[in-house]
């Protein structure tokens, strides 16, 4: 177990300054400047078409991007071709050489830069992925999940600075998918080399990464912690990209201490003033944002046993689906349509059915303001993106 | 009642076999010509043709070249056809990785072009070719011969390759650049390995197409004959067993060429299993 002791050896940060890329008069990627720390699992996470293979097969040498540098560490490697580069792929759907067995496939990398004696590196590169005894298979005699494997032993031998990984996973079936996930966290805290790695599926992004972006139409949204991304969002898309979230439309009545106070329809909310991204003057409108699992749902004739200073507001259900842990309920309110709430399934109020009056209410540290000028749809959840 | 289930259980069989039954008679119908001859070349003809069964002899198997000029013809068939093969096969495999891999001006020009030679009467080819050798005052030979060669076996090359490089992931060869190989490298350890398949179904199509052209060759060879030729020209006078001989044995290192490209390939994915 070599954790991640060594960093220093491995040398530096991947460091993007000012880097784009325009076909034409398409830009794919607006000048970026994107830091990954050294040793760290990136995940640069967004929906197809947003610019996130192209910032990686930049870094890689693939693409030449158009302005900017792409350092590693103290060098700067933006005018080296992708074989002089200290980085190496996994693609999507791997592109194993297939008139290669396992082995070569593996020591490929070796073989190229000249060294003699692999057998002993990728013997135990292949036991670290588990695939000591498929050595003298082709590619095309193993499954999606072990192919996936090789691909990133191929890679890794080469100790390189930076592992990119371009939607390793997106051709595995959703078990298979979970599990990889946990196999290439395990990976990564082994070798303890920095990962980058390209999804558009942000369960997958907040699972294995330290640290996401969230690109959209070229630029990156928001970067941090997976829970500060799904707490704090700063956008609507990336408050409805990762995860679920409800939004409000609310005029600020009053901003006084740590809160900014708030008028929607008929009710009043509270909104801490740290949460809120947006300028909050008196008279203004803001976006109130609420994560569907933090709301509570008590039937209208209840209403009274409602700890005071929690935000509420009133509604209808319109719909509810028991999905086993928890029952996900779309309420129709006066402030917004289709509100959704998630609900566990510990004392479940048999009167909460379709058509009964009820109170949302929530912890007001829950609630997050955003500018009020963006679509509130935005980054909302498209069926067919889902591969 | 018996006769009834004889006829049953036939049909049955029948039904069963049906497939097999009509692969073998079809299999019959393409060698029966192979074996006519290959049984005509152990004949002993009275007079200059060999159309009908004398006796048996291996006259001629013992002397192949037996026949004034056959060998000879023979030699520079298969000079003719390895050259040409090699020539097309070269550029047909050029002009199709360029054909897939490059946007460039008139593409779709010299896409379409390139199956002239497959698509024109291979006469009038053979003419309009005549023409301008002999009005570039070209000596009339082995080369203008080799040059025609090359030309129309350029467009089965290039057919065969380009389904392959077409069908190629472009990403394998990125991942060979991403793994330290340089342009030379990757071309020789990917690219090449992988397109030859292709390759080499186009190179075998040049050397059939080449050793058994007759049309195009009569018309510019001038006087250097080649062994279809000569087949041909005997073919007026008389009919040596020799031809027959050259004939059977052409088609047994074909068919050896085959199996042993069969076994190889078995042994291989046996041990890579």
């Amino acid at each position: 177990m070599t954790t991640a002791k060594e960093p220093k050896e491995h040398g530096g940060d991947v460091r993007l300054s000012g880097i784009s890329k325009t076909y034409g008069s398409f830009t794919a990627v607006h000048p970026l400047d994107l830091t990954v720390p050294q040793g760290s699992f990136f995940a640069l996470l967004g929906a197809s078409g947003c610019g996130k293979t192209t910032t990686l097969r930049m870094i890689a040498g693939l693409e030449e991007p158009s302005t900017g540098t792409v350092c590693l560490g103290e060098q700067d490697v933006t005018a080296l071709p992708p074989y002089k580069r200290p980085v190496n792929t996994v693609f999507q759907s791997y592109a194993l050489f297939p008139h290669l067995d396992i082995f070569e496939n593996v020591a490929f990398g070796l073989r190229r830069r000249g060294i003699k004696s692999v057998k002993q590196q990728v013997g135990d590169m292949l036991d670290l992925v588990q695939l000591g005894e498929q050595a003298r298979k082709k590619p095309h005699q193993l499954s999606g999940g072990q192919q996936q494997r090789v691909a990133v032993a191929r890679a890794l031998i080469n100790h390189p600075k930076v592992l990119l990984l371009d939607e390793p996973l997106g051709a595995l079936d959703l078990k298979l998918r979970r599990q990889m996930q946990l196999e290439l966290k395990r990976i990564q805290t082994e070798v303890g080399i920095t990962f980058v790695h390209v999804t558009h599926d942000q369960e997958e992004a907040m699972t294995m990464a330290d640290t996401v972006a969230v690109m959209n139409g070229g630029r990156v949204e928001q970067q941090g912690a997976p829970a500060d991304l799904y707490e704090n969002p700063r956008t609507t898309f990336v408050a409805n990209f990762l995860g679920t979230s409800n939004f409000i439309e609310a005029e600020v009545a009053s901003v006084s201490g740590d809160d900014v106070f708030l008028k929607a329809g008929g009710g009043k909310l509270t909104l801490p003033k740290a949460r809120c991204t947006a300028p909050a003057t008196t008279g203004g409108t803001v976006l109130v944002g609420v994560r569907p699992e933090k709301i509570s749902l008590t039937h209208a004739d209840d209403a009274g046993a409602i700890p005071e200073g929690r935000n509420r507001i009133t509604g209808r259900i319109a719909d509810s689906s028991f999905i086993g842990v928890s029952t996900q309920y779309v309420v129709n309110s006066p402030v917004c349509a289709a509100f959704e709430v998630y609900a566990q399934n510990i004392e479940r109020d048999a009167r909460l059915v379709p058509g009964a009056d009820v109170v949302l209410h929530w912890n007001p540290a829950h609630t997050f303001g955003l500018d009020a000028d963006q679509d509130a749809d935005a980054g909302v959840e498209k069926v067919e993106e889902d591969a | 009642m018996a006769v009834f289930s004889v006829f049953s259980s036939l049909f049955r069989w029948l039904r069963r076999n049906l497939v097999v039954l009509a692969g073998l008679v079809t299999l019959a119908y393409l060698l029966l010509p192979n074996v006519i001859v290959t049984v005509f070349s152990f004949n002993k003809p009275k007079g200059r043709f060999n159309y009908s069964w004398q006796e048996f002899s291996t006259d001629a198997w013992k002397d192949p070249c037996g026949v004034a000029d056959m060998c000879g013809s023979l030699s520079l068939s298969l000079q003719i056809a390895f050259w040409a093969t090699l020539g097309a096969t070269v550029l047909g495999t050029m002009i199709a990785f360029a054909l897939v891999r490059y946007r460039f001006r008139a593409r779709g020009a010299v896409n379409s072009l390139i199956f002239l030679p497959m698509a024109m009467p291979e006469v009038v080819m053979a003419a309009s070719l005549l023409t301008l050798f002999l009005n570039m005052g070209a000596q009339l030979g082995f080369w203008t011969v080799l040059i025609a060669h090359i030309m129309f076996c350029l467009s089965f090359v290039v057919t065969a390759v380009k389904a392959r490089v077409m069908s190629m992931d472009p990403r394998l060869e990125q991942a060979a650049q991403d793994l330290y190989a340089g342009p030379v490298q990757t071309f020789l350890r990917v690219t090449l390995p992988i397109a030859a398949p292709g390759i080499a179904a186009g190179a075998l199509l040049a050397f059939a197409l080449s050793f058994d052209d007759f049309i195009i060759t009569n018309f510019n060879a001038g006087s250097t004959v080649t062994f279809p030729m000569f087949v041909w020209g005997s073919a007026q006078r008389g009919t040596p067993v020799q031809i027959n001989v050259i004939g059977t044995a052409m088609f047994l290192i074909a068919v050896l060429l085959v199996v042993a490209g069969m076994l190889i390939g078995k042994r291989r994915a046996k041990k890579s299993l």
